[in-house]
């Protein structure tokens, strides 16, 4: 479909559809209201709202620790990165330092969850280009990362494992090896979707030279992540202002060179690689230590303190039922998720409760890309543009 | 990172390019830098950080609002800007009173802000002018009232399921 990029003198009506919002092709409750001159779009416009749950209200109305569980659930893929955001904000306002391990046991988490994430985008998106079977390929392997989250957390999605001043409990006897036999085995698979897909004619026709939007568009319109280093512009959080100890790991930023759909395939393939690499590297440094913070004031004694020490229960009683107390103020804390920055923004009035939180979603701002990707193009590679666009609603939404 | 003496820098450039009412304060908390203008300058004070300063911030990360009540004035919106190349970010933002609750659009300047603009006015209720499309984004188009204000009470609105569809 490449060779007919250039829409022809308009000699119809226009015909307007609307697509969604309850549309396989749309990822979720996305609703596009497109104008069609022919095949050709001629302009389309997301509606977005479907899925709005009030999430960052509801967190208004619960303690810190409590609202952990509410903003895991906003980019339901990329759990582990919404809980990562909030926590630093809350660590920062608290000005709580976190323990080594914990800051690898989050990269870890976060690491698998960025493979698991795109390995979901692969399935899905290619189910949307026809390429059907490696939806099965991709969930086999996204279950080896569920199987570890199950084994670390007890939950397969919605893990909660991250808390406030480290990570929840230390990974359990065998996890190791078990992320190691996961982290021999992906490379491979990754070869074998590569061989599948990117010398395929018929995924090259339908990706190459679509969807193009040039890298100055991605940045006024504030586009981060893979559609962002697919334009060739290497900005990522990781590498630009490390967080949780990123600046520990040896990983390149890919980027591609045009900005098509195939860049942006590309990219998140060779993402998936960095972040294998991470994650071994990750196994090899794993320090020794406690896996969250000893302040008492802020995480929970250990279970067996409570039959012993009086001091201990007293902590575990003000935690549980009050919770802690930040300081007032404000921060914007922003991570590097699988879709580009996810900001998270809290406020807190000196009460036990968060006055204000508000998750700058990545997918939320990119979706703003889509009239960019698709007009003056045919609707099929409209398509495939919003399937390589992978945007969540669950995040556009909250 | 901008620091402490960067962020007065910051404050000191604005105050020299908006005149000295235009900026009413800085904060820095957590080496979070924020700077804090008057309502009807904060279009000019975002174009003048992201175009014209001497250390730009050229990436809008982020537009959000919030709501301090019961301090006052209550409402405010919050612009996140971003130095890709110096890797720094500084807050810039405005608060005013549900009365007044209007603010020049800066959707002009970056076009990524069109829907965070729609989010801040669905959620709440603060117009922006000259925005291309100000209409709500997440809520349906005609509820009423701005849920994300602070008085705005949690649940107690009633679901509509096929048992209750005729009801009034």
């Amino acid at each position: 479909m490449t060779e007919a990029t250039a829409a022809p003198e308009r000699d119809t009506e226009l015909f307007t559809i609307n697509i969604g919002p309850h549309h396989p092709a749309t990822h979720g409750v996305l609703r596009l209201l497109v104008e069609l001159e022919g095949e050709y779009v001629h302009s389309v416009k997301p509606i977005i709202g479907y899925l709005h749950t009030g999430i960052e209200k509801s967190c208004e109305k619960h303690s810190y620790w409590k609202a952990i569980t509410f903003v895991e659930r906003m980019d339901y893929l990329a759990y582990y990165y919404n809980m990562m955001a909030y926590c630093m904000a809350v660590e920062e306002l608290l000005d709580e330092p976190v323990p080594l391990r914990a800051q690898y046991l989050r990269v870890l988490h976060l690491e698998l969850n960025r493979i698991s994430s795109h390995l979901f985008w692969l399935g899905t998106a290619m189910l949307d280009v026809g390429a059907i079977s490696m939806l099965w390929y991709a969930m086999r392997e996204r279950d080896m990362v569920m199987d570890l989250f199950e084994m670390s957390s007890g939950q397969r999605m919605h893990t909660r494992y991250f808390q406030v001043g480290g990570v929840v409990e230390d990974i359990p006897p065998g996890w190791e090896a078990k992320c190691r036999e996961f982290v021999a085995a992906m490379p491979g698979r990754i070869d074998q979707y590569e061989a599948l897909l990117s010398k395929n004619e018929i995924f090259l026709r339908r990706t190459r030279g679509t969807g193009i939007v040039s890298q100055e568009d991605c940045l006024a319109l504030g586009v981060t992540g893979p559609l962002l280093r697919a334009t060739g512009h290497p900005w990522d959080l990781r590498k630009a202002m490390p967080y949780s100890s990123y600046d520990h790991f040896d990983f390149q930023i890919p980027v591609g060179t045009v900005g098509d759909n195939y860049d942006r395939y590309m990219v998140r393939m060779a993402e998936m690689r960095q972040s294998v690499r991470i994650v071994e590297q990750a196994l090899d440094g794993l320090p020794e230590g406690a896996h969250i913070t000893d302040n008492r004031k802020v995480a929970l004694p250990p279970r067996d303190e409570l039959a012993t020490s009086m001091e201990a229960l007293i902590h575990h009683f003000k935690l549980v039922t009050e919770g802690f107390r930040p300081p007032a103020g404000e921060v914007y804390r922003a991570i590097e998720s699988p879709r580009g920055e996810t900001g998270c923004f809290v406020v807190s009035d000196g009460s036990a409760k968060p006055a204000r939180v508000h998750m700058r979603d990545p997918s939320f701002v990119n979706m703003q890309m889509v009239p960019k990707m698709a007009e003056g193009e045919l609707i099929a590679d409209m398509i495939a543009s919003v399937a390589l666009l992978d945007p969540i609603i669950g995040g556009v939404d909250r | 990172m901008v620091d402490a003496t960067g962020l007065e820098l910051i404050a000191h450039a604005l105050r020299a390019r908006l005149g000295d009412d235009a900026v009413t304060g800085t904060t820095y908390h957590r080496t979070q830098a924020t700077v804090e203008v008057a309502p009807a300058a904060v279009e000019d004070a975002v174009r003048f950080l992201a175009r014209e300063a001497d250390d730009r911030f050229e990436f809008l990360a982020s537009l959000h609002g919030c709501d301090y009540f019961p301090d006052e004035p209550r409402l405010s919106v919050h612009y996140q800007l971003l130095s890709m190349e110096r890797q720094e970010r500084v807050c810039v933002k405005t608060r005013m009173t549900i009365e007044q609750a209007e603010l020049p659009s800066v959707a002009g300047l970056f076009p990524g802000a069109n829907f965070q603009e729609r989010e801040v006015y669905d959620m709440f209720g603060v117009v922006f002018s000259g925005h291309p499309d100000l209409t709500r984004i997440l809520m349906p188009d005609d509820y009423a009232g701005h849920p994300q204000r602070r008085d705005f009470p949690i649940g107690g609105e009633e679901v509509r399921f096929t048992y209750n569809q005729d009801a009034p």
